[in-house]
């Protein structure tokens, strides 16, 4: 099965790259608000500089203290402040604007290829951890790089300019500094990794919480009528531990990984002390060094120990974002396997469509056989019915023909076109299928037909319900058109939902329709009006029609009876009948000792 | 999190409100966190003391005397190493008891949620999109303990804070007050910005539930979208949701951007203004230089926990909106009423009474209305009804997911809203029209939980017609079903959530065209199986079919919401038009066909 990547094997520093690169809109003005970073950073040194000045030429100079001279230079900082306050406002809110927006792109391009993924992977994860991935999977990546990303490279430049520095007054002193940071630095892969791991953990438990907490939502129903409502807290329970033991052991990495620069920075300061005593005492090189600068040497190391902390307190935090990143490139990263041919696409033409299939075998990654050497050529404008068993893979014969599926053996043609090399909007406009279940959207029940034509108007979807024989309970609606049919249209009643997918279908109008047990929940008397009215809108179409209600049968041109994958017999309902002993001898057999 | 209601008028008080209830949930750890804060402040200050003290007693010795004991040496080493290492334990313990902390108040306000969400009425949940739920649970949650994550480094460096403000005072009083005006615009500043934040929070926050709301729906329905070809609508419809969130983010950050370098920049200038003005008081004989210095480092000092403050008071307004959204959930009331009568769960069949029954969602327009009918205990009632009767209604009704408006339902001479909690589902079993699934096994699936032998589940899958297809899954009855489940087909769901009511063998089955997707012969045996076992279970079904409608003893036949009449099948086909014209639809169609 193409199971949902999860984005686990991409590298962090990959993670960064190619999430960059599915947002452009990070790197837009990268270097104004790199410079606008340095110039903020600078802000830090301004008071430092303005008090040791003041003290060394306004308080104790040569002349006594000097008002004008302090106060000059108080006005010189508070510039220098309002600029680097500014430029710290900029930075930010340019940090803000740009991975909001690159995020907001990423977040589109994800759901979009989510409903791109073919039926069976959107099936392989849980729904509530798909949500998450376009959801808060994504807000996980907006901390960092608002308050991470762009400063961490600000950082490694201020460490870059300290160790400079260092050099400057003594490279053996700046060794001994790297060497006491190089535990940190070598142990930081190792702790990435592990942080890295308990991150994704994470993430993970969040998708498995979500899903959790969905079941009392979405299962309300169920879960009342058999009252488990302490078996399913008790479910929901054990992800919210789960979730949470994951975050703390995570928090538990990240605060211990946090807490090793500062024993590196103990130690270098003591290193500094006493390697520089020795150079003093000349045990060591000949170097000639004093107090002094021995001094003035720990204060600098302290412009290197902030910036390393901030380092590494940054990329521990960024384990977090890049765990959700992850996931979400993970989602990009699935391949649309039932690939849209894109520009070479081949249009159908409009009118009926031949349908054949040749040779057409069909298996669940892992599992059994669904359909075997399927051979079936249905002449443009001939009405089909598909019966069988229950499981005997008549609805998985409607996914291929409409490619919610592709086969895993042979191939299926409209007009002689693999529908594999048709372009999915000549698909889709020409090609509708009717599932049992039509899912509704919470809206009005006009805005959900309207998912079978855009911009059609009242007029045309009363005319398309008219056609349907479906005036009359449209007229008996508290608010017709205008009715609200609920969240996955529960206001109304599962019948009335199959009628607004036959309205949604009827205003697609397409040239090949595909009907899957599309009228189960509505009653007999309105069933037979709507088959009639079918009857008549599928002329000038061609139509599969699969039904367990064998009256549909009857009244096609043509039946095809499926058992255990194959097709077993096929002709006119009246000559299937008088085959004795035949798989349709008995289904008809048995419906009409239904009937009573 | 469940009874303190967070007010207040600004965001500031109500987000001290939300922080208070989380230090009152979990003082231990919040104790421990702020004494590893304490630590590490104070150790922060060791550090100086220790290059002081390694300056005046080995560095300058070292370099006077140009000879030092190897046993000084060490004491550097010891010294800086013991500091750096009590910090990091300081660290450790600061950082690791905010997220114990966080992680148990998140943990804590899901389980509430969800308890809410078990117990409140299905009214409820309709007027609640399943998106806007999960945001509640999750996003909301965590905005709501997110100020948690700061709150012992503030709580740590205020300490700090009042140390230094204390050792100004004594230094040089007027200077000290001039500095410490930086307060009042701190807390001027703040004020500002939670008023300017707040709002934008709030629909930051409802945005990010709409948007979840519209990816679910979305997924949800993705066969539709697909099979449609509404792929780019869907998307434009979630791209609108996710740029108006975008917008709305960017006001929110904006805000925060100018928040945070002024909050840095107010100490920093009053510095400058001490400093000026000290050198005029020292002219002015009025202080000496010592002191100016010692009130603009103390300045410094105090610049640091302002800003983790600031760190802290910027989480606010997201907490305080998450909060509240949390908080609408946990005090929405309404839950359903139950009494403390409990049903006997032996013997056969139970008696059903509905009198007087009357539901409807708009008074003037009533789904049901008036309906009386008893079920004598072990008889078959079917419902039958034109789409969108009323039938789905009335079985909601009978399993109390929804209360009648006028009239009662009795089971076996007891009122359905005078029984305990769980008390129905010991009696009344439903197969619903559009099956559930959860998120388990097979035989989770079927059990539900409860304590029921492998072979009692083989023989409710055998009577609901499903032994066949589950014997040939992978893990049979451990193969996974639900959202990541095996995939099955409709009339496949229907039969597992056939076994489900079966294998409890209730004294009263309720069937909504519990086989609609099931094709004839299979539902031939199903209705074979029902009728033949030793089950005198009462049974409710409502059905189309006239192979499911011959089960039963009476027909209610249902129009508009009222019983219009009832009776055998064979008496109603041949008295009422209607019912005949709906029951015989097919064999009329077959007639137009062969004719």
């Amino acid at each position: 099965m193409t199971m949902m990547d999860t984005g686990e094997d991409i590298g962090g520093w990959e993670t960064i790259r190619r999430g960059i690169s599915h947002s452009p809109e990070l790197k837009e003005g990268i270097r104004t608000t790199l410079a606008l970073a340095v110039l903020a950073s600078a802000g830090q040194v301004v008071v430092p500089i303005a008090v040791q000045q003041t003290v060394d030429r306004g308080l104790r100079g040569s002349g006594g203290p000097d008002a004008t001279f302090t106060t000059w230079l108080a006005l010189a900082a508070a510039a220098a402040i309002v600029l680097t306050s500014w430029a710290s406002y900029a930075m930010t809110a340019r940090l803000f604007s740009t991975s909001e927006r690159g995020l907001a792109t990423l977040r589109v391009k994800a759901f979009r290829h989510v409903h791109d993924l073919p039926l069976l992977t959107q099936n392989t994860e849980r729904r509530g951890a798909l949500v998450a991935r376009v959801t808060s999977d994504v807000d996980q990546v907006s901390q960092f790089l608002v308050f991470g990303g762009l400063l961490f490279v600000v950082s490694i430049g201020q460490i870059l300019v300290a160790t400079v520095l260092m050099i400057v007054y003594s490279w053996q002193l700046a060794l001994v500094v790297w060497i006491c940071f190089a535990p940190l630095f070598l142990s930081l892969r190792y702790f990435q990794r592990k942080l890295s791991i308990a991150y994704a953990t994470v993430r993970r438990q969040v998708g498995i919480l979500l899903s959790a907490i969905s079941e009392p939502v979405v299962g309300a129903a169920v879960v009342r009528s058999y009252a488990v409502e302490a078996r399913t807290q008790e479910r929901i329970d054990a992800a919210v531990l789960a979730h949470q033991a994951a975050s703390t052991r995570a928090q538990g990495f990240t605060a211990f990984s946090f807490s090793l620069g500062g024993i590196s920075a103990g130690l270098a300061n003591a290193g500094v002390l006493i390697v520089g005593i020795w150079l003093g005492q000349g045990r060591l090189w000949s170097d000639d060094i004093s107090a002094g600068e021995v001094l003035a040497f720990a204060f600098i190391v302290t412009l290197f120990v902030g910036p390393v902390q901030f380092g590494t307190q940054v990329l521990t935090d960024a384990q977090n974002a890049i765990a959700g990143w992850r996931r979400v490139i993970g989602i990009l990263d699935t391949p649309a396997d039932l690939v849209d041919p894109g520009p070479s696409g081949q249009t159908l033409p409009a009118g009926a469509l031949d349908v054949a299939f040749e040779g057409v075998g069909f298996a669940y990654p892992g599992g059994p056989p669904v359909l075997r050497d399927i051979d079936l050529t249905i002449p443009a404008g001939r009405r089909v019915a598909v019966v069988g068993e229950t499981g005997s893979g008549k609805s998985t014969l409607a996914k291929l023909l409409t490619r919610l599926m592709d086969p895993t053996d042979g191939r299926v043609l409209l007009d002689g076109v693999d529908l594999r090399e048709v372009a999915e909007t000549s698909l889709r406009s020409s090609v509708v299928l009717v599932p049992q279940e039509g899912f509704l959207f919470d809206d009005t029940l006009a805005a959900n037909a309207r998912y079978g034509r855009l911009g059609a108007t009242d007029d045309e979807i009363l005319a398309a319900a008219a056609d349907l024989g479906l005036g009359d309970w449209l007229a008996g609606l508290p608010d017709g058109l205008a009715t609200r049919v609920g969240q996955r249209g529960e206001s109304l009643s599962a019948g009335e939902r199959q009628l607004v997918a036959l309205l949604r279908a009827q205003l697609a109008d397409p040239d090949l329709l595909v009907l899957d047990e599309a009228t189960s929940a509505v009653d007999p008397e309105l069933e037979t009006r709507i088959g009639r009215a079918l009857e008549r809108l599928m002329s000038g179409r061609t139509s599969v029609t699969i039904a367990h209600r064998l009256s549909t049968a009857e009244a096609a041109d043509e039946v095809v009876v499926v058992d255990h994958g194959r097709i077993v017999q096929r002709g006119p309902h009246a000559a299937l009948v008088q085959e004795d002993g035949s798989v349709y001898a008995g289904l008809h057999a048995s419906w009409v000792a239904q009937r009573g | 999190m469940t009874d303190e209601r967070v007010s207040g008028a600004g965001s500031t008080g109500a987000g001290f409100a939300v922080l208070w209830v989380a230090i009152k949930r979990e003082p231990a750890v919040f104790t421990i966190s702020t004494i590893g804060s304490l630590l590490f402040g104070a150790l922060t200050v060791a550090d100086a003391w220790v290059l002081g003290w390694s300056t005046d007693h080995v560095v300058l010795p070292a370099f006077r005397d140009g000879e030092i004991g190897g046993g000084l040496l060490w004491a550097v080493l010891g010294l800086f190493l013991g500091v750096a290492i009590l910090r990091a334990v300081g660290i450790v313990a600061r950082r690791l008891g905010a997220g114990v902390m966080q992680y148990r108040m998140q943990a804590r306000s899901r389980r509430a949620v969800t308890r809410q969400y078990l117990s409140l009425p299905m009214e409820w949940h309709q007027k609640h999109p399943t998106g806007e739920l999960l945001s509640n649970a999750n996003s909301d949650v965590e905005a709501a303990w997110g100020p948690i994550a700061p709150l012992p480094m503030a709580v740590g460096t205020v300490a700090m804070m009042v140390i230094a403000v204390v050792q100004m005072l004594f230094a040089d009083l007027v200077l000290a007050v001039v500095g410490l005006l930086v307060f009042p615009l701190v807390i001027a500043t703040n004020v500002i910005y939670q008023r300017l934040a707040q709002g934008w929070a709030t629909r930051a926050q409802q945005l990010r539930g709409e948007l979840s709301e519209i990816a679910h729906e979305s997924f949800d329905g993705a066969m539709v979208v697909k099979t449609l070809g509404r792929e780019p609508e869907e998307t434009a419809r979630f791209r609108a949701k996710a740029e108006e969130l975008r917008e709305t983010n960017i006001r929110v950050g904006r805000i925060r951007a100018a928040f945070d370098p002024t909050l840095a920049a107010l100490p920093n200038i009053a510095v400058l203004i001490v400093l000026v003005l000290g050198v005029h008081r020292v002219l002015s004989g009025a202080t000496v230089a010592g002191d100016v210095v010692t009130v603009t480092y103390l300045l410094t000092v105090v610049s640091f926990p302002i800003r983790s403050i600031g760190w802290l008071l910027g989480e606010f307004p997201r907490s305080v909106v998450g909060y509240r959204r949390v908080d609408a959930v946990l005090r929405a009331s309404g839950a359903m009423p139950y009494g403390e009568a409990t049903a006997p769960v032996s013997g056969d069949g139970a008696r059903l009474d509905v009198s007087g029954l009357a539901y409807g969602y708009h008074a003037d327009r009533p789904l049901l209305r008036d309906l009386s009918f008893t079920v004598e205990p072990g008889r078959t009632v079917a419902l039958v009804g034109a789409t969108a009767s009323g039938k789905s209604t009335l079985t909601n009704l009978l399993t109390r997911l929804v209360d009648v408006d006028a009239g009662a339902i009795r089971v076996d001479g007891l009122d359905v809203r005078e029984l305990a909690r769980g008390e129905l589902a010991r009696v009344l079993s439903v197969v619903p029209q559009t099956a559930f699934l959860f998120d388990d096994t097979v035989r989770g699936n079927i059990t539900l939980g409860a304590d029921v032998p492998d072979e009692e589940v083989w023989e409710a899958l055998r009577t609901a017609q499903a032994d066949g297809f589950v014997a040939a899954l992978s893990d049979g009855l451990d193969t996974r079903l639900g959202e990541r489940g095996t995939s099955l087909s409709g009339g496949q769901r229907q039969r597992i959530s056939l076994a489900r009511a079966l294998v409890r063998r209730p004294r009263l089955l309720v069937l909504d065209d519990a086989t609609s997707a099931v094709d004839p012969e299979v539902e031939a045996r199903i209705l074979a199986g029902l009728r033949s076992e030793d089950r005198d279970a009462t049974l409710v079904v409502v059905a189309y079919r006239k192979a499911t409608i011959g089960l039963a003893d009476e027909v209610l036949f249902l129009s508009d919401g009222a019983i219009v009449d009832r009776g055998p099948h064979d008496e109603l086909v041949g008295r009422n038009d209607d019912y005949a014209r709906l029951v015989n639809a097919y064999e009329a169609e077959h007639e137009g066909v062969t004719s």
